[in-house]
């Protein structure tokens, strides 16, 4: 994260770091005090555009025509880093010549599959250099039988695995054309791909000037090369789209292009939720994902551990991906022990098998269904945070138990008696069966633990009180509730209890006769369990074995406990050390700050420049060397060449930075991994007022849609119906709270803050609407109307679309209904709906479209009213903006529920 | 007659004037509103550390503002300022006299700018818009006219430098109020609670009833968070920035610095600040912005410089501070002067009375 501190030019997109991120945001301070230039491009003025050299307002959802323009803009003006692009990304790599393009399909790549709505993959594969992939996709070049089907890839949201490098391939064996001239080449590819992105493209689709998009062309260019670098930052502006993880695809074409990556002041930041969402995928609490970013297993694909093993890491692939066996076997032997041995696979079977997609609105549909029977909430609140806050809500009230554990009474424990389908009449609470128990959590001060920020970075926290009256902490309430249930079928003989039964559930109590945090993390770590130096620590991943000598409950982890030292809580002031300092938390992998660094050095090894030197290699130490923990093989020569067909991290020569994709290199093309394209191309919003002007294919033809009646959409584009909400919302947050409210609507500091849901429009649509500022309005969309006090202010810019005026409504979405809280107000999360990526299931969020109007909005059932009246106007069915092909009816899932 | 000048305007060192011999260097703030991010932490860790209650949940509707103004219960405030691009200009054109006046001067040839194609990013343009951020506090002031009129001797002038009013000797008279020429002190208003929720860690005065419509959107229930105010103290009494006179005394950064993220708000010894302020608005000119100026060190100003020094880009009146504030005492030799010559006048006259008598 201080890393930041170094970039020459910094491009916030996506994100409004200032406000969401305030600590981190130092360190762009600190890079605009020496110099740095900021760019904030966002469709609002925020608190971080005003701390920036330039804003830049964009269209929400239009993202990648921008970031498009900028990769045309790099290659046209051959402004790219030519000797990095041609040694460490894919450029070079010919693709097989089965792949067809969006450019040549109309917005559709090869392989789209219109019964399941879904690509298969296999023509997107490298061309290999035994000559039989072109002719016979069965074998390595494309091989089908390695290929999952997207359909099913999407079903368990594959593209989380990736939280910790690329897919497996199948080999690297590629074949490479270093003049960058065969047309197959992915350098070729990606030109023809982006030859429309043009500026005047951009001026069309984002609402952003020509003037402006080459000031933020220039910037980005001139800062970077091998003297200077840029970084780009983003969050959940750019992941809560239907497109959303190829967002950031592109500003990692982008940054590959002008060799950015590995670098100090480079790099893409990601800035993940507070205080520990990192460290809640690299220890999942997914459905789809174990620890370390293992895959979980699916039924039919992976029912043998064979089976799983050669689909997690397959030992002919270069990186360390090729071990996966180990960490497996190491995470089976820390969750079963002794009961897990050779002979029974390592108790693989005791994992669950995933059947379907099991994710957040899954599993609400599911509840509406009737389907599901019990929910646990943790330090989540659905009824005002989640997409689609009806839905939510009305599937709660289906369930029969539902358990919250939080701070306070939030909405979600309390919807049953005082939320707004209380009001509206929908529900009464004598009609729900819910039983709802209220458990009270225990804050971070009251127990010890580690966060994981961003930067993958795990820093420890001290207990400094004991947790009041019966507040518990996670680890108090799992252990004890793991605890009761293995109590309950001690005397079973029942198979299926055996996963429980057989469970290492042994951590050992502190003083407090609470479980002990650090024996959790010392789990996490792994350890030796033979030879001479069983039980001890292991201290490195690289150290895991697949013959069950090791145990390690998240090889990721590995290190963080070395020595029995508890690394995450290190804590030397940085003063006393320099700026990479190592020496404060811990950072997975191997305390290493910046992946993939080798990439800091040249070919040869050497630095690309003085002024942005961080690793090398040091002749005559025979070692890599530098400010931070070398992200290679620590005495590997850059001259190594390994054996043709050579597996494993053996398998990487010497001058192969991306050591944890299958071939070594930073990949410009996806080949393997990504389910809606190997390239990212610009799709419009599940809902938009405007047209894709690039194809005839509207939104991600890929994307997860749920056609169903409580889930409407307004009609987009020029489709009848599509002035009925014409205006385009997103929602974000504000600095004075936190998401849902749970830890700052209820703490009167913070609520005085901030005290009233409001929404931000600007003059021009205050005007058009007869909005007043301090009055109050009413938004309308295709599934809820809400009220908020409106905020006039020329922070917020209509934007020229083709001609036509795009007015953006901004919501901060802190605030919902129900009567505990120091200050509540309607949702803003209520008028979204439910559409999602299909790499990764996340919700489209931060682009909707709605109308609004001045005064406030009905209550009762005249608000039911309202919401039906635009929906029958707009002409909105189940149909509606569900067609995942555009103009191809027959392309709709169908309808269920609802 | 310096001395005893400098006890009523001008320079000099207050903390040595109030007689302490046991003396720290004059501490002070210096906050820097160009890097300020507006995240209001200073707001928040000055109440969470001096136990300062919530002072109303009303929507003020000045942009991202709903604190208002200094007050009894709010001791820090963030201020918010959207400008359009003429009023940046003013605010340029503003600073280009203001240095012309002396201030530190704006570079002459701009820098050779690093784009070329018509297109440069290091002059800065005027933008259409911008949005100012300003945390503003008790100015510390050299002569503190508070302290000055203080009839029980409350407020008083710590070794630091800085004036903190004894809560236990206050009586409420609030002639304070009255005499800061920057509206920050401020009598506490409101009932005197007592904390009945073990987990708020939140106080309330205004906030627990509720105001204006309370039938659905903010604070709609109003009994229910009232039960977990905090306690409320101090009320009918005169409450200001301490400058944290008790972290100081254990050698600590006060709150709101410690919390500042981006480090707008420094503190330190007061020389060392006013440096810094010096250098920082140098470097802003020589990077092309001209509206950059300092609030609070010149020493000849109306209250004798403040403890707390601002960088700000704008007048002061854009930021709610007064342009030329002055010490009411700052008068006395001046009316005193004029009384003392009134009185000789009317002592010769009288006198001339006497002699004329005489005659």
């Amino acid at each position: 994260m201080q890393d930041l501190s170094n970039a020459d030019c910094i491009v916030i997109q996506g994100s409004n770091m200032a406000e969401c991120h305030p600590v981190a945001y130092q360190w762009v301070t600190e890079a605009r005090l020496k110099g740095a230039k900021v760019i904030h491009i966002d469709p609002r003025f925020t608190r971080t555009s005003a701390t920036a050299d330039k804003h830049i307002p964009i269209r929400a959802g239009s993202d990648v025509v921008l970031l498009g323009a900028l990769i045309k803009f790099i290659l046209d003006n051959e402004l790219y880093f030519k000797e990095y692009v041609v040694a460490y990304t894919n450029a070079a790599t010919l693709v097989n010549e089965d792949f067809q393009d969006t450019e040549d399909l109309d917005g559709l790549f090869s392989g789209y599959d219109d019964e399941l709505g879904s690509y298969a993959p296999d023509t997107w594969a490298y061309a290999s250099s035994d000559g039989e992939g072109d002719e016979s996709p069965g074998t390595i070049g494309g091989p089908a039988a390695g290929h999952e089907h997207g359909q099913s890839q999407s079903e368990r949201s594959a593209g989380d695995q990736h939280g910790s490098g690329g897919p497996a391939l199948e080999h690297a064996r590629v074949l490479r054309d270093e003049t960058l001239q065969d047309p197959n080449t992915v350098f070729q590819i990606l030109k023809r791909h982006y030859a429309r992105y043009t500026p005047e493209m951009v001026a069309d689709t984002c609402g952003i000037n020509v003037d402006d998009f080459n000031y933020l062309a220039k910037a980005v260019t001139e800062n970077s090369g091998r003297e200077r670098t840029t970084a780009f930052v983003y969050a959940v502006g750019w992941t809560q789209h239907t497109l959303g993880a190829q967002f950031i695809r592109t500003a990692a074409i982008v940054q590959l292009l002008l060799g950015n990556m590995g670098r100090p002041g480079g790099g893409i930041m990601a800035l993940r939720g507070h205080a520990s969402i990192q460290g809640s995928t690299d220890i999942p609490t997914l459905y789809n994902i174990l620890p370390g970013y293992l895959a979980m297993p699916v039924a039919g694909l992976h029912d043998t551990w064979e089976d799983y093993v050669g689909a997690i890491g397959n030992k002919e692939q270069k990186g360390f991906w090729a071990n996966a066996d180990t960490y497996a076997v190491s995470l089976l032997k820390a969750w079963w022990g002794k009961a897990a041995t050779a002979e029974n696979d390592w108790r693989f079977d005791y994992l669950p098998r995933l059947s379907g997609a099991h994710g957040t609105y899954q599993t609400t549909m599911a509840m509406l269904d009737g389907e599901v029977e019990g929910y646990f909430l943790l330090g989540q609140n659905p009824a005002v945070g989640s997409a689609h806050g009806r839905m939510q809500r009305q599937a709660m009230a289906k369930l029969k138990w539902l358990v919250v554990r939080d701070f306070n009474m939030i909405e979600s424990a309390t919807f049953w008696k005082d939320g707004p389908e209380i009001a509206s009449g929908e529900l009464t609470t004598e009609g729900i069966e819910t039983e709802v128990f209220f458990l009270p959590a225990a804050a971070h001060t009251e127990k010890s633990g580690s966060f994981t920020q961003t930067q993958r970075m795990l820093q420890w926290h001290h207990q400094a009180v004991q947790p009041p009256g019966d507040c518990q902490s996670e680890l108090q309430f799992f252990f004890e509730l793991g605890r009761r249930v293995r109590e309950l079928l001690a005397d079973s003989t029942d198979e299926r209890d055996r996963p429980l039964l057989d469970l290492t559930w042994d951590y050992p109590a502190d003083e407090n006769g609470d479980p002990d945090a650090e024996a959790v993390l010392a789990e996490i770590n792994g350890r030796h369990l033979t030879g001479d130096k069983a039980g001890q620590p292991l201290s490195a991943y690289t150290e895991m074995k697949a013959d069950g000598s090791t145990d390690g409950g998240c090889w990721i982890y590995t290190g963080v406990y070395a020595d029995g030292v508890n690394h995450a809580a290190d804590r030397k002031p940085g003063q006393e050390q320099d700026l990479t300092a190592l020496e404060w938390g811990w950072a997975w992998p191997a305390n290493r700050r910046i992946l993939y660094n080798r990439a800091s050095a040249d070919p040869e090894g050497k630095p690309w420049s003085e002024r942005k030197k961080y690793i090398w290699w040091d002749e005559e130490q025979g070692r890599w060397t530098g400010h931070d923990v070398p992200d290679f093989v620590p005495d590997k020569a850059p001259s190594y060449r390994p054996e043709p067909g050579t597996g494993g991290a053996a398998g990487l020569a010497g001058d192969d930075p991306f050591v944890m994709q299958a071939d070594g290199k930073g990949w410009l093309f996806a080949p393997k991994g990504m389910l809606d394209g190997p390239l990212p191309t610009h799709y419009e919003p599940q809902e938009s007022p405007v047209r894709n002007p690039l194809y005839a294919q509207q939104s991600n033809p890929a994307r997860k849609v749920f056609p169903r009646k409580d889930n409407l959409w307004s009609p987009s584009g020029d489709e009848p119906g599509a002035d009925v909400y014409p205006f385009v919302f997103t929602t974000y947050r504000l600095t004075e709270h936190h998401t849902a409210g749970g830890m700052s609507r209820w703490l009167p500091y913070l609520s005085e803050l901030q005290p009233e849901f409001f929404c931000e429009v600007s003059p021009e649509l205050a005007a058009e609407r007869g909005l007043e500022n301090g009055g109050w309005a009413t938004i309308v969309s295709g599934r809820a109307a809400i009220e908020a006090r409106v905020m006039v202010t020329e922070r917020m810019t209509p934007l020229v679309i083709r001609g036509r005026t795009i007015h953006q409504v901004g919501l901060p979405y802190h605030w919902g209904v129900g009567g505990n809280a120091v200050v509540s107000g309607d949702a803003a999360n209520d008028l979204l709906g439910v559409a999602l990526d299909p790499n990764v299931q996340i919700q489209e969020s931060k682009a909707g479209s709605c109308d609004i109007v001045p005064g406030r909005r009905p209550t009762g059932e005249a608000l039911l009213r309202l919401v039906a009246e635009y929906q029958s106007r707009a002409g909105s069915t189940v149909m509606t903006g569900n067609e995942l092909r555009t103009g191809h009816p027959e392309s709709t899932p169908d309808t269920r529920g609802g | 007659m310096g001395f005893w000048r400098n006890q009523l305007s001008g320079p000099t060192d207050p903390a040595a004037d109030a007689a302490w011999d046991r003396r720290e260097p004059r501490k002070g703030f210096f906050t820097d509103t160009s890097i300020c991010i507006g995240c209001k932490a200073c707001e928040v860790a000055c109440k969470e550390w001096n136990h300062v209650p919530e002072d109303g949940l009303d929507l003020l509707n000045q942009s991202y503002d709903n604190t208002g103004a200094l007050g009894a219960s709010t001791w820090r405030h963030v201020a918010f300022v959207e400008q359009s691009s003429e009023r940046i200009e003013q605010a340029r054109e503003s600073g280009r006299r203001l240095v012309q006046l002396g201030m530190p001067s704006v570079r002459t040839a701009p820098e050779p700018p690093l784009m070329g194609g018509g297109v440069t990013t290091t002059d800065p343009a005027v933008p259409d818009l911008r949005w100012l951020m300003a945390s503003d506090v008790c100015k510390h002031c050299t002569h503190a006219a508070c302290l000055d009129v203080c009839p029980t001797g409350s407020l008083f002038r710590t070794e630091f430098g800085t004036v903190v009013v004894q809560d236990d000797v206050c009586n409420g008279c609030g002639y304070c109020v009255a005499a800061c020429p920057f509206g920050v002190i401020e009598r506490r208003s409101g009932h005197e609670g007592h904390e009945k929720g073990a987990r708020s860690h939140g106080i309330s005065i205004k906030g627990s009833g509720g105001s204006g419509d309370t039938s659905r959107g903010s604070h709609q229930n109003p009994p229910s968070h009232a039960e977990t105010n905090g306690e409320v103290k101090n009320v009918g009494i005169a409450q200001k920035c301490t400058l944290c006179y008790d972290r100081l005394g254990a050698g600590q950064t006060p709150a709101c610095a410690q919390a500042c993220p981006t480090t707008s708000i420094k503190f330190g010894d007061l020389d060392e600040m006013r440096a810094t302020a010096r250098a920082r608005v140098a470097e802003l000119h020589e990077l092309g912005y001209p509206e950059a100026r300092l609030y609070g060190v010149d020493e000849h100003d109306g209250v004798g410089g403040t403890g707390s020094t601002f960088l700000l880009l704008d007048e002061p009146e854009v930021y709610g501070l007064p342009p030329d504030p002055r010490v009411t005492t700052a008068d006395l030799p001046d009316m005193f002067r004029k009384a003392g010559y009134a009185g000789l006048t009317m002592l010769g006259l009288a006198a001339a009375a006497f002699v004329g008598r005489r005659r």
